[in-house]
């Protein structure tokens, strides 16, 4: 767990952490809470020349209310996600998830800015933002961005951030009350990452489901919208039966990963009950 | 039922907190990565990326010009004077003990082994030139699967082949047994390799100061490793001190002698500074020995009415790429155990020893007795099921009485003492078992999606590792005895040196309660010192549960002695004959004359002084005590766990677990408890958690703790854990608690997973029951075999594994 050499600077402006981002090229990364990249660069998978700390900057951390949505600082941290009073009112699933990460020492010091710009698709809140139809936002050489959820997970750790881009903050739509959310994980440990994880919003009107958002944890190489769920439950009537047959296509057009903890079969099969309970729960039934 | 051995003292049992803990918890521990000497250099090993190769080239000059670096070596440089590291149990007489040079040479045979190493100012620069070596590997092909390993075409680890030793014990008429019996099972289970994981990794500092040398170490064992520096690597014993200074847990995997360990004393004296070498999480999971790893066939012969008439196991235990320091004998420690606490006609038992291209297997908590434990408490349920037999009574038909202790069993051991009775009582009705199984009928009438499963384990064990004669008989290198000195201080306070070195046990605690009573001084007042060749020259150290039941008994042993001395100096002081003083409470008084008394303290004081001692008497109390036990100790206990088993995701859920342990006199109920804990937690693990697991290449995929899951306080029920109490058959009436629970529980818990998913057809989920495997075997009973292939190539989740089918049934 010995990292290799790396130059080090910690910014007091976004502006100048652009430029360090672009002074470093290609071997320069931005590391803030450093719950991801700090494993990588101590079991040298990574080795960045250049460590560009934005810990310094403290705009970008906390929640501001925007009218009809939540402006949230990159830099804030999976705690106050889980004890923020907006979050909790307007985007419960986003404390719900942030909750479910790691341990209490890995929810105080990563922050949620750094999980979506990481991109691990076993990643919590990748999915979670994905389902709330949530908008990066981000500085850069050429200014600032901004980023549907849906275009901003590329590809394994890959996003739409372009070179020496920063991601600043994410903007959520505020729900209103008639929506319900679950997200269920399911993993072996409290620690561990998800096998799989389904992140669910339902909103409800006269018995039926109106309207309902799928995304998934870990069914692929980035988070995923379980869109034929999201088709079959749209009008259904909210009765766990019913619930649980839009939930059997969850795992349509997903490819999941094989590791130690599941095949992807069982990741399939998974997928499509865990979404069916995550439904019931969003519904209330 | 309640100890008769001696009238309650003060100390025994009472739950005092740790002596050790305000040190530990305040951050002035001294780890062996704590030391810093003067000129201290750092080691970093490069390891082989190959299961199996020979190696062509190593080329370390590339690393001599990086920053910071002073040397590098590979094998060839030790070549001369790195012997072999030492395998102290050769089991049989034709056992194959390859050598085991501590750096690879021509030939790596496991990955992770060490093929070079730097010499560096720290331990970045040491580990940044490491991309500066050059080895040529010339790969051979890995040797993963014991159970092909002995096929004639199968490649071979070593030139002799790639069996070890084969090792055999029967007793009574096992044909007989078996010929005519009106049911036989028979099943194969897999114990999987678990890997250690102690909190603190192992780190080395060696140290030479002219012909001499100091090796602080992260061991358990500093005396075996004095033995092992001298006795295997030429270096004189008297210029040999090795210190264990606080050492962080090791539950086996640090009784050991270790490649590092021999290389930091050997690059110490080829550089000429000290040398330091603190092992990463990833290395350690790599190259600490791992535990377990063995395929169980067990075959049971019984009567209609359950009664056991023979036991017949076969096993096949994975040694790894060499024999380290117990490796052979830690399967054997089981063939003992699996006939348990029942009586049985018949009895034999097999193990072959087979060589594969992984690190060496070797000690970990329990060593051979979980693994028999397992197999002889899974094969009762099953024993249960075939003979609709309720488990609980199937097994009171078989085991001993507790009126029939003494009792030799089928093995030949002699179980002192013990109340399964008693134990299973007491647990029943802590865990509501009559309820439960009440829920579990309803629950599976329902055919609730979460079934509810019952699990029972009425374990022994045996520890106090161990008689000498035993292990002669065994052909085990050393003796099993252990060693404790007094020294009474001239103000009355008390020094306690003991040969077991703790590294988390509690000793300084336990054993100045032991001493406390014994001497008749204050608790506080004493004060234990061990871990430290030159301070406690005389040990065998810590493992197998032997410190109280061996260690402990030392201790009485020391004390008595110095009570026969200060005896005949309060005497003189008193005036009066030795005969005449009865002691008590710390306290020499005249019989009859209660105001004539001398304390203990008055007593070492005088002794001091020297002034007015009778003829002939010395001015020292101080004693030295050796003991070897006569016999084993054998705790046991009745483990009862229940499961809810999600039918639809396989997960597991721990509903609750209660734990009745008979350990004999307890010293101390805190530490009791504590041990009863983390070895409940270590067991339900490898139930459910951990596994070492190698690809198809040999390459360990289980290197970080993110792959190798040990579970955490969340993770875990809450135990309620009571205990019952048979006074062992030694003068403390104390048995040992160190492994306990790590043998109980690992079948309970399994048990209870089985025993839920029983009324779905599953009549068997290999080790660890993730998930994944459970959901495979519910599916596969279902007679709709998963799609798919399980991932990493693992042998096909809950299917009966070669050798499960029942091969026998009612006749």
């Amino acid at each position: 767990m010995i990292p290799a050499k790396f130059d080090y600077v910690r910014p007091s402006s976004v502006g100048d952490a652009v430029s360090a981002l672009v002074g470093g090229g290609e071997d320069a990364k931005v590391i803030a809470g450093g719950q991801s990249l700090l494993p990588l660069l101590r079991l040298r998978l990574a080795y960045p020349e250049l460590l560009v700390d934005i810990g310094g900057l403290d705009e970008l951390r906390g929640v501001t209310d925007g009218g009809d949505h939540l402006l949230i600082g990159a830099r804030t941290t999976h705690y106050q996600l889980v004890h923020d009073p907006l979050i909790t009112e307007h985007c419960g699933l986003l404390a719900q998830a942030a909750g479910t990460v790691a341990d209490p020492a890995v929810r105080h010091r990563g922050t949620l800015g750094g999980s979506i710009a990481h991109a691990d698709p076993a990643g919590d809140l990748p999915a979670v933002v994905l389902a709330l139809d949530a908008t990066m936002i981000t500085a850069g050489p050429a200014g600032s961005r901004e980023i549907p959820a849906g275009e901003f997970f590329v590809d394994y750790l890959t996003t739409a951030l372009a070179p020496g881009e920063i991601l600043t903050g994410i903007r959520v739509p505020k729900l209103s009350a008639d929506w319900g959310y679950r997200y269920e994980k399911f993993h072996r440990t409290a620690q561990a990452w998800a096998i799989v994880g389904v992140a669910a919003l339902v909103r409800r009107s006269d018995g039926h489901v109106a309207e309902a958002r799928v995304g998934l944890t870990n069914m692929g190489s980035v988070p995923i919208r379980a869109a034929a769920v999201e088709t079959a439950a749209a009008g259904a009537q909210a009765s766990p039966e019913a619930l649980r047959e839009a939930a059997a296509g969850a795992d349509e057009g997903t490819q999941p990963p094989a590791d130690l903890h599941g095949a992807p079969d069982y990741r399939r099969h998974l997928a499509r009950v865990l979404t069916g309970r995550a439904l019931e729960a969003a519904a209330g039934v | 039922m309640t100890a008769t051995v001696d009238a309650p003292t003060a100390e025994l049992g009472k739950a005092r907190l740790r002596k050790e803990d305000a040190k530990l918890i305040t951050g002035q521990t001294n780890w062996t990565d704590n030391i810093k000497l003067t000129g201290m250099l750092h080691l970093a090993f490069l390891r082989s990326p190959y299961a199996h190769a020979k190696i062509t080239r190593v080329d370390v000059s590339g690393a001599l010009g990086q920053p910071g670096v002073i040397a590098a070596f590979s094998g060839a440089d030790f070549a001369a004077e790195q012997g072999s590291l030492p395998c102290a149990w050769p089991v049989t007489p034709d056992i194959v003990i390859p050598p085991h040079p501590p750096m690879a040479v021509d030939e790596v045979r496991y990955v992770g082994e060490a093929v070079a190493v730097v010499v560096a100012r720290d331990r970045y620069a040491a580990a940044d030139a490491l991309a500066s070596i050059d080895v040529d590997y010339e790969p051979l092909p890995p040797v993963l699967d014991i159970r092909t390993a002995l096929d004639p075409g199968s490649p071979k680890v070593h030139e002799a082949g790639n069996k070890s030793y084969e090792w055999v014990f029967a007793n009574g008429d096992v044909d007989a047994a078996f010929s005519d019996a009106p049911v036989v099972l028979e099943r194969t289970y897999r114990q999987q390799r678990l890997i250690p994981c102690a909190m603190e990794p192992r780190a080395v500092v060696a140290q030479w100061v002219g012909d001499e040398v100091t090796l602080w170490s992260a061991t358990q064992i500093p005396h075996v490793l004095r033995f092992a520096l001298s006795a295997f690597f030429g270096i004189p014993e008297q210029n040999v001190r090795v210190i264990a200074p606080d050492v962080g847990g090791g539950f086996g995997s640090k009784l050991q002698v270790t490649a590092e360990e021999v290389l930091a004393v050997l690059i110490g004296r080829k550089v000429g500074k000290p040398v330091k070498w603190t092992e990463t999480r990833t290395e350690g999971n790599m190259t600490v020995h791992h535990g377990r790893d063995q395929w169980q066939r067990i075959k049971i012969a019984a009567e209609a009415d359950g009664r056991i008439r023979g036991l017949s196991v076969d096993l096949l235990a994975d040694m790894g790429a060499y024999l380290m320091l117990v490796t052979p004998g830690v399967p054997l420690l089981g063939a003992f155990m699996f006939p348990a606490i029942y009586k049985m006609d018949a009895y034999s038992f097999k193990c072959t020893g087979v060589f594969s291209t992984k690190m060496p297997t070797d000690a970990y908590r329990g060593a051979g007795r979980p693994e028999a434990t397992f197999a002889i408490e899974r094969i009762m349920d099953e024993l249960a099921a075939e003979l609709g037999i309720e488990p609980l009574e199937l097994r009171e038909r078989n085991w001993i009485k507790h009126e029939e202790f003494p009792y030799t069993t089928i093995c030949g051991l002699t179980y002192d003492s013990g109340n399964y009775e008693a134990a299973t009582a007491k647990a029943r009705e802590l865990f509501d078992y009559d309820g439960l199984r009440a829920e579990q009928r309803l629950r599976n009438e329902r055919g609730d999606k979460v079934r509810l499963g019952i699990g029972i384990s009425t374990f022994t064990e045996m520890c106090g590792l161990a008689p000498s004669r035993v292990l002669g008989s065994l052909s085990y290198g050393a003796g099993g005895w252990e060693h404790a000195s007094i020294r009474m201080l001239p103000t009355g306070k008390v020094e306690v040196v003991t040969g077991s070195s703790a590294h988390g046990q509690g000793h300084e605690t336990a054993w100045s309660q032991i001493v406390a009573d014994q001497l008749g001084v204050p608790f506080e007042d004493i004060r234990v010192l061990h871990g430290d060749t030159q301070v406690s020259p005389k040990g065998m150290d810590t493992y197998g549960s032997r410190s109280l039941a061996v260690g402990g008994l030392a201790l009485v042993s020391a004390c008595d002695k110095v009570v026969a001395k200060a005896k005949i100096i309060a005497a003189a002081m008193l005036e009066a004959s030795a005969d005449d003083l009865e002691f008590s409470a710390g306290r020499f008084s005249v019989r009859g004359d209660p105001e004539a008394s001398k304390t203990i303290q008055e007593v070492a004081l005088a002794t001091f002084a020297a002034h007015a001692l009778p003829e002939g008497v010395e001015p020292s109390l101080d004693s030295d005590a050796t003991y070897d036990p006569d016999n084993f100790s054998f705790p046991h206990g009745t483990h009862l766990c229940a499961t809810e088993v999600d039918t639809e995701t396989g997960f597991v859920h721990i509903r609750s677990y209660v734990a009745v342990d008979d350990v004999g006199v307890v010293v101390n109920p805190l530490i009791v408890e504590g041990q009863v804990h983390g070895g409940i937690a270590q067991g339900i693990a490898q139930a459910l958690y951990e596994e070492g697991v190698y690809d198809e290449a040999g390459n360990l995929v289980t290197t970080t703790l993110a792959d190798y899951l040990v579970p955490a306080a969340a993770d875990l029920p809450s135990y309620r854990t009571e205990r019952t109490s048979t006074p062992a058959s030694n003068r403390l009436g104390v048995k040992g608690v160190g492994e306990a629970g790590t043998i109980a529980s690992t079948p309970a818990v399994v048990n209870a997973i089985v025993d839920a998913l029983r009324p779905l057809g599953v009549q068997d989920v290999t080790m660890p029951c993730t998930p994944e495997r459970v959901w495979r075997a519910i599916q596969a009973a279902h007679g709709q075999p998963a799609h798919g292939q399980p991932a990493h190539g693992q042998p096909a989740h809950g299917q009966p594994a070669q050798g499960t089918e029942q091969s026998g049934g009612m006749a």
